[in-house]
């Protein structure tokens, strides 16, 4: 929760910078922007494979439930695709490229600024601090309508770190490493579904 | 990022306490940069409103697909799980 809270505050300074004319991001920032986004990628990757290792764990599983991350992408698009349908100034495309950042609200919104723009990559950084709000704020809720699957699913990428501790009070311990599981094939998935939907 | 990941499995097991620093880092300054273009965009600072709505409602969308499947999928495992202790 403090992470989210010092990104919004950058996010929020930024604004404020750009408003008061402080900085301008047409003199020289677009490629600062490129290069920071390239960096983090290669961050985001060495972290990503120096982690293999922890999904060892996972032959304790039932198999069946190692479906939930395609459960969680699928069913997170199709909500985003129905919804698509209602907001006829975004494309389809669009609202499933916001969708498709299940959460990884830091990432997901640096993505579709460079591709579509800012005005998209802030309805992407609202939707996905959303998302990681309303399951924490939910997860009770979502356990009582729909089983004790549904708060790892509603967390999407974040179901491994931000909101694992409320998903092991409210679905059981013995969804941690499930959820964990989770959240690393949903946050894995994030940047090529992301790229993908910017790219239709 | 495929660099990263081949270079990632290559230190694994090594401690990379710095790495979130950094990763963290980044991301501070891509927001930063993102809230310097949005700040400096009249018609987004105008409409932050409206697409805050927006957000709220294809997170809601995108959280109750997911939590739909997901509901499904319980209940196809509780019930293979069921019918194989019988």
């Amino acid at each position: 929760m403090k992470g989210s809270i010092i990104i919004v505050g950058f996010f929020i300074l930024g604004i404020i910078a750009g408003r008061l004319g402080w900085l301008s991001i047409d003199a020289a920032g677009f490629d600062i922007s490129f290069t920071a986004l390239a960096l983090l990628m290669l961050c985001v990757g060495i972290g990503v494979g120096s982690d293999l290792g922890a999904l060892r764990n996972l032959r304790t599983l039932d198999s069946r439930l190692l479906l939930l991350p395609l459960v969680t992408i699928f069913g997170t698009l199709a909500g985003c695709a129905v919804l698509g349908f209602f907001m006829p100034w975004r494309t389809i495309p669009e609202t499933l490229a916001v969708g498709s950042g299940f959460g990884y609200y830091s990432l997901s919104s640096i993505f579709i600024t460079q591709y579509k723009g800012p005005e998209l990559g802030t309805v992407a950084l609202l939707a996905n601090i959303s998302r990681e709000i309303i399951t924490l704020l939910g997860a009770p809720l979502l356990l009582k309508l729909s089983g004790p699957l549904a708060p790892i699913s509603s967390g999407g990428a974040t179901s491994m770190d931000t909101t694992l501790p409320i998903i092991s009070n409210v679905s059981g311990k013995e969804f941690v490493i499930l959820s964990i599981y989770h959240g690393f094939t949903v946050d894995f998935s994030v940047p090529f579904l992301v790229t993908f939907f910017c790219s239709l | 990022m495929a660099a990263g990941i081949g270079l990632g499995w290559l230190l694994r097991g090594k401690k990379l306490p710095f790495l979130g620093k950094i990763t963290n880092f980044l991301i501070w300054v891509l927001l930063f940069l993102l809230g310097v273009e949005v700040g400096g965009d009249e018609r987004i600072v105008n409409g932050i409103a409206t697409l805050g709505v927006e957000a709220l409602v294809v997170a809601t969308a995108g959280v109750a697909g997911s939590c739909l499947l997901a509901w499904g999928l319980w209940r196809w495992a509780r019930s293979r799980k069921e019918a194989a202790q019988r």
